[in-house]
């Protein structure tokens, strides 16, 4: 990995090429399009597509008949659990996702070669657990609710098209422990808000089991946030940005 | 300094070895690398890439080659997974796109200067106008979607601008097909010429297919779906201009021919000097490969390879920035359309190509409305939005 961000022969910018530089932009000026509009014009593009309403996916029907009842109860108050169950399978997705960003994130660690500054590798393995500990406890609530843990959900879907880049970040042999570490942040900062969701949501469905397993994970993720936080802000401003 | 193909024997096929480690080595930087190292990697894999398929089609029709076929082809193989494998993970598949059509235009406009067969010239620019416009198209859907500039890949060495516009591109397919070379009166520089690009332009259309449908945005999905046409149509193009009634050995042995004057070209022009050794190393094992082909043909078509190839390649294309010429062919060939196998005048296109163009564009033109109203500018389009409203707003302040 490496150790040090040097200045370098970073050769994407303009001032690189001056020469060139110059003649580009010449030649771009003396390009006219060739029709008038501007990026709105993708929206025509889209239009028909958007119009036809088609979706990414959907719930599936609860596999028991216990899931049944209830979300034939629960519809009658007017709660969704289809879209509850679906939330639930993002969250899901999310934390088994996450369990293997962190183990992405100690394999990342422990190529460095300075680790005087926080974290240690026993903080990186408590929250690594602490993502697995929620994925068993959405496996579970998904089951109690007659659910199928192992479906793909449309939410989780999304959510996984929305978070593709961080593997991709955590696991580039050339990325720094630091960059990994705003990687992290980013999904910590989704979780937080899709647990306090989760937590309302339980609630409308008059769970309060469950809402109570979720402040505990929203507590623990909470601190995730905290720490992530604090660890990055070191590392960028006491001069660490680089390993 | 030219090289002497007929005594260099390079490197022997059964020596030719690889691990997986050897074949996965870490890749270039996006942002550190000269952009013709990118060109290179994407042209070489492209080189590559043509001669498997050229081997697979060859060994369907050839039962007595194909164990030389299959020994040869287990190389590139390994050689097409070592350079295709050396473009970085965080270059997106439009990022890598525009390093495509970066390959298409200055490598076609330096194969078209160095080209001495007028015909073969003309068609060359044809292909690079049209290439030179996709370029731009996707430029504007890279800024215009995912926020980001075309130039960062490119570095400067490449116009960002309208060429023929990709509308246009579009052709009955009797007026994509181009008159061949005659084998017994081109030159080996011409063969080698048509080899390059062809495969260059075979590689690209197979991408656009490839990632085209991996986009979820319509607008993207619209644009990979007409561009990847045109490129279907160029490699139709670039095909035809190549005499079909070479034999399939004389195909072949021009095939790593060309291999090993691209590879050449590549160690005279990288200027990373890990690269260097894998451009270097591949040389020595087109040289072993080329020598392979040479013995089969003694041995099968009892033909001297000597009559068919010279004992220096020529010169090797320059990997530079063609920025004037380019302009020059623009400026002279941008409203050329094509009528059978001739390049035209305009107003002398065929009717069926028209008829042809107006039916497919009917529904509208996926590449003039992801390009509407768009010219390239430093860092974003937006840039000029920016400061024309920071203009205003000062302007209104004063008043």
């Amino acid at each position: 990995m490496n150790s040090v961000t040097e200045m370098g022969m970073n050769r994407t910018g303009m001032a690189t090429s001056p020469v060139d530089g110059k003649a580009l932009v010449e030649g771009a000026r003396e390009g006219a399009p060739t029709s008038a509009g501007d990026a709105q014009q993708l929206d025509a593009l889209r239009d028909d597509y958007v119009n036809a309403k088609m979706k990414v996916g959907s719930v599936p029907p609860p596999a028991s008949m216990k899931g049944a009842m209830g979300a034939i109860a629960n519809a009658v108050k007017g709660a969704d659990m289809a879209s509850f169950i679906d939330r639930l399978g993002e969250r899901l997705a999310f934390e088994r996702a996450g369990t293997r960003l962190y183990e992405a994130l100690i394999s990342k660690y422990q190529h460095l070669a300075d680790v005087d500054m926080e974290p240690s590798l026993g903080q990186l393995q408590e929250i690594r657990d602490e993502e697995m500990a929620h994925f068993a406890i959405l496996r579970a609530a998904i089951g109690e609710l007659g659910g199928d843990p192992t479906v793909e959900t449309p939410a989780a879907d999304v959510s996984g098209v929305a978070s593709m880049g961080l593997p991709k970040v955590l696991t580039d042999p050339r990325t720094t422990f630091t960059q990994c570490l705003e990687a992290i942040l980013t999904a910590e900062l989704v979780d937080n808000d899709g647990w306090a969701l989760l937590i309302k949501m339980a609630e409308q469905f008059n769970r309060k089991d469950m809402a109570a397993q979720f402040r505990g994970a929203l507590a623990e993720e909470q601190e995730h946030l905290t720490k992530v936080r604090s660890w990055l802000e070191a590392r960028v401003l006491k001069g660490r940005p680089v390993d | 300094m030219a090289l002497d193909i007929l005594r260099e024997r390079g490197t022997a096929l059964a020596k030719q070895q690889f691990t997986w480690k050897d074949i996965v080595q870490p890749p270039i930087s996006k942002l550190d690398d000269d952009a013709f190292t990118r060109v290179r990697v994407i042209l070489m894999n492209g080189i590559e890439s043509e001669a498997l398929r050229f081997s697979h089609s060859c060994a369907r029709m050839n039962r007595e080659l194909q164990l030389d076929l299959a020994r040869v082809r287990r190389v590139e193989q390994f050689q097409q997974t070592t350079i295709n494998w050396l473009n970085p993970g965080d270059q997106s598949q439009l990022e890598t796109t525009i390093g495509f059509e970066q390959v298409a235009i200055e490598i076609t406009a330096a194969v078209a200067m160095q080209e001495t067969d007028p015909y073969l010239r003309q068609v060359y620019h044809f292909g690079l106008l049209e290439d030179f416009d996709h370029l731009y198209r996707y430029a504007a859907l890279l800024d215009r979607v995912d926020g980001k500039d075309a130039n960062n890949i490119l570095q400067c060495y490449t116009d960002i601008r309208p060429g023929r516009a990709t509308m246009f591109h579009h052709r009955a397919p009797e007026d994509d097909l181009r008159r061949p070379y005659d084998k017994a009166t081109a030159t080996a520089l011409s063969k080698l010429h048509a080899g390059t690009i062809m495969a260059a332009e075979h590689q690209t259309h197979d991408y656009y297919m490839n990632v085209g449908p991996s986009f979820s945005d319509p607008a993207a999905r619209l644009l990979y779906a007409e561009i990847a046409a045109v490129e279907e149509q160029h490699v139709t193009q670039y095909e035809s201009i190549i005499d079909p009634t070479e034999t399939w050995i004389e195909k072949w042995l021009l095939h790593e021919a060309t291999e090993v004057w691209n590879y050449f070209a590549c160690v005279e022009n990288e200027s990373n000097p890990r690269i260097k050794r894998i451009w270097e190393r591949f040389l020595d094992y087109e040289l072993g490969q080329l020598h392979h082909v040479m013995d089969v043909m003694k041995r099968v078509e009892r033909r001297d390879p000597a009559e068919l190839l010279p004992a220096e390649l020529p010169d090797p294309i320059p990997h530079a920035s063609q920025r004037a010429y380019v302009r020059e062919v623009l400026a002279r060939e941008v409203d050329l359309r094509a009528d059978g196998t001739e390049i035209v005048p305009r107003e002398k296109e065929a009717r069926s190509s028209i008829d042809y163009r107006q039916q497919l564009n009917a529904d509208g033109s996926p590449s003039e409305a992801v390009a509407a109203g768009y010219q390239w500018s430093p860092g974003t389009e937006l840039g000029v939005k920016v400061n024309g409203d920071a203009r205003r707003r000062q302007h209104e302040a004063r008043a």
